[in-house]
């Protein structure tokens, strides 16, 4: 049976959703926080696991390489992720299994689009955070076998059109590779919307009356993107996105969600904005792209 | 105090791939070199700051004494792991982050099990301390800083060194150019990716290796912009910073090699007198009193923050440190004569001085209100002069003519940009 993805996810990875919900896997514990981003998240989840995916494939920032895009080769990873920015929010246990078979589809089809792929074979590489969180956010349970890919440098090095066109591509072989493997899959975007932190935190880290948006022109953009993503514009957002990059220095830049759009044919049926909030000034949102449930 | 300082590359060829390019193998032997001068000052701590070290949270340190995992690199992990087990200075890390958070910036000690510690910073200390003879000390590089900030960083990294009374070795991990091939290349063939870096490269291991630290950091804006410089070449002000902003220094140019296209050097400086410690900035979160920039004639700051804009002071044509004011000639009987064209040009110099200190730069400027003394004889000069710098620029602008100014220049600028 020809494989497909059931849907796509804008997944932010802010450690501090993590630390603000205390799971077990992690190290240190808060008494709350980020409550409107966690309950998407919670929302978010119900849905995914009544689509019952056979794999996740994760798109993170967080794993930036400059010579191609790289998918994970190797079955088994079990470490300790540490977050080097906020380490006293995120000391995160992992333990997963990779879907090495469609890492390698992937990694193929990459070539014949015209792209550089490379396959990590290194047992002690670690995963990098943004991975972790967004995979724990989506199924903190783990059952589901991953796939995650780099985050190649194009934009930084060429430009944010460039980097976009490549990310086209990237999608569209990662399509390709799943279709051929017969699997339920599901897209994570691993990226906040607009990304200019606070240089500073709160004595609390968890203390919500200190959390805003870094600036008013930042909101207005990642209100901008929301609407129409919403609205089922995805076509237009893809057009307006190297302008977003700039405007509010958005960690999309970094092209998880156009790989995630190109993957899924740019749906032009609306999103589900699960949620929205700021992160130490960074804008994210939960927003969940589902195929069957707009047919 | 500090007995001597160094720039060294991160990437890990030199440790994992050495036999790969004669290049990676001579900055091995170069690293052996720099590691040997080390030893012969016998230091108590070796101190770094390395660019693939990022913070976004003012600057964190590392506190673990003991800090010990198995790192792979990111981009590389096909060259093999780097297991490592060091040993820090936990009590050192206390006291720089404690002259940190003086100046009003948010300060971390890291002292966790697993936490990462970046490929540079590993590669630097398995050749330069491979054996954990000497204390290791290293603090974060955070992204947004600017030069004023860096500079204020390495300053209190010297004011923390004397007052714990510590003889230390400060090593910059970084490397020159940092484009990368973008295509999978045979190690052999390794070269700079570009020829105006390599350009660019030679030039600062020139200046280096003359002991000009300070020029190096004078021009570290320029070659960050130029040839793509490893985080914007910001870790030449940390350096600069702590080793006291002078040339004074007997430099050893060891090597220079391409490592994947980027430019790769081992220089180190030895300083030929004590250091002075200078007082860092502390942060005023509004305010810019620019380095570079002449000081202002009043009680007014160069410039001054609000939200996402930046208001500069009225800025003339005179130079930083200088008493003649270009453009301006005073003749014997005392009169002046206007250099119209000088003048401009001296005056947008100092915006975009004032610009770039503040984080802004000539791009991102808003509006301009131009003064001038005599309209009838001087626009048509000065305003030759603006379409060069502003022809693309396009901001807003209003040129009126004023009475007199108040030191005897005849073009004074009044800008309000934005802040990227």
């Amino acid at each position: 049976m020809k494989g497909k993805i059931v849907a796509g996810v804008l997944a932010p990875h802010p450690p501090h959703l993590v630390y603000g919900e205390n799971p077990p896997q992690n190290e240190p514990k808060s008494e709350c926080g980020w409550e409107n981003l966690r309950w998407a998240y919670e929302r978010c989840r119900k849905n995914i696991k009544k689509l019952k995916p056979d794999v996740l494939l994760v798109h993170s920032p967080h794993w930036m390489t400059v010579v191609g895009h790289h998918v994970l080769g190797v079955e088994k990873f079990k470490g300790l992720s540490v977050d080097p920015i906020f380490p006293h929010l995120f000391r995160y246990a992992y333990d997963l299994t990779v879907d090495v078979n469609l890492s390698l589809k992937i990694a193929e089809e990459i070539t014949k689009e015209g792209l550089l792929s490379k396959v990590m074979k290194n047992p002690d590489f670690r995963i990098d955070y943004g991975t972790i969180i967004s995979l724990h956010l989506i199924n903190p349970d783990w059952d589901i076998p991953i796939v995650s890919i780099s985050s190649n440098n194009s934009p930084y090095y060429f430009s944010n059109e460039v980097g976009q066109e490549q990310m086209m591509k990237l999608g569209q072989a990662t399509k390709r590779a799943i279709e051929a493997s017969g699997k339920r899959a599901v897209l994570l975007a691993s990226n906040s919307l607009s990304h200019r932190h606070f240089t500073w935190e709160a004595d609390i880290p968890e203390d919500m009356s200190k959390e805003h948006i870094y600036n008013h022109g930042q909101y207005l953009w990642d209100m901008k993107m929301l609407d129409l993503m919403k609205a089922g514009k995805a076509k237009e957002l893809l057009a307006v996105m190297p302008e977003f990059f700039d405007m509010a220095l958005a960690e999309i830049k970094a092209g998880a969600l156009t790989w995630m759009l190109s993957a899924m044919d740019v749906p032009d049926y609306p999103a589900i904005v699960h949620g929205y909030g700021s992160v130490i000034g960074t804008g994210n949102a939960v927003v969940e792209w589902n195929p069957e449930a707009n047919q | 105090m500090i007995l001597k300082s160094m720039i060294v590359p991160g990437l890990p060829q030199v440790l994992l791939s050495p036999e790969a390019n004669p290049g990676y193998a001579s900055l091995k032997a170069a690293y052996a070199k720099a590691r040997a001068e080390i030893e012969e000052v016998n230091p108590d701590l070796i101190l770094y700051y390395s660019t693939q070290w990022l913070s976004v949270l003012g600057y964190t340190f590392q506190a673990d004494p003991k800090p010990e995992w198995t790192h792979v690199d990111h981009n590389f992990h096909y060259l093999g792991s780097m297991p490592y087990q060091f040993r820090c200075d936990s009590e050192f890390a206390s006291s720089y982050a404690k002259e940190v958070k003086k100046l009003g910036y948010h300060t971390m000690l890291a002292n966790y099990r697993g936490f990462p510690i970046d490929t540079g910073t590993i590669v630097a200390q398995k050749l330069l301390n491979p054996e954990n003879k000497f204390l290791a000390s290293m603090v974060s590089c955070n992204m947004y800083a600017e030069k004023a900030e860096t500079i204020s960083l390495g300053r209190a990294g010297l004011q923390a060194l004397e007052a714990s009374n510590k003889k230390a070795v400060v090593v910059l991990v970084s490397s020159l150019s940092s484009r990368f091939f973008i295509k999978e290349i045979d190690p052999k063939d390794d070269h700079i990716s570009s020829a105006k870096d390599d350009e660019w490269n030679r030039k600062i291991c020139e200046l280096l290796g003359e002991g000009r630290l300070e020029d190096v950091s004078q021009v570290a804006r320029d070659f960050g912009r130029e040839a793509n410089g490893d985080m914007g070449f910001k870790g030449m002000w940390w350096l600069n910073g702590i080793c006291g902003e002078t040339n004074n220094f007997q430099g050893n140019f060891l090597d220079y090699q391409a490592i994947y296209g980027t430019g790769a050097t081992v220089i180190t400086l030895t300083p030929k007198q004590k250091i002075v410690s200078k007082k860092p900035i502390e942060k005023k979160q509004n305010i810019v009193q620019s380095e570079s920039a002449p000081e202002p004639v009043g009680a007014y700051p160069h410039a001054r923050r609000e939200g996402d804009f930046l208001f500069l002071s009225g800025v003339g044509p005179r130079a930083k440190g200088k008493k003649e004011i270009p453009g301006v000639n005073v003749q014997k009987d005392g009169s002046i004569i206007h250099d119209i064209p000088l003048q401009t040009r001296s005056v947008i110099e100092n915006v975009k001085t004032i610009l770039e200190s503040s984080g802004s730069s000539l791009d991102h400027i808003v509006d301009i209100q131009v003064f001038l003394t005599d309209m009838k004889s001087q626009f048509s000069a000065f305003n030759k002069v603006y379409e060069e710098y502003f022809k693309d620029i396009q901001a807003t602008r209003t040129t009126v003519e004023v009475g007199s100014l108040p030191t005897p220049i005849a073009v004074e600028f009044k800008v309000i940009a934005k802040i990227p």
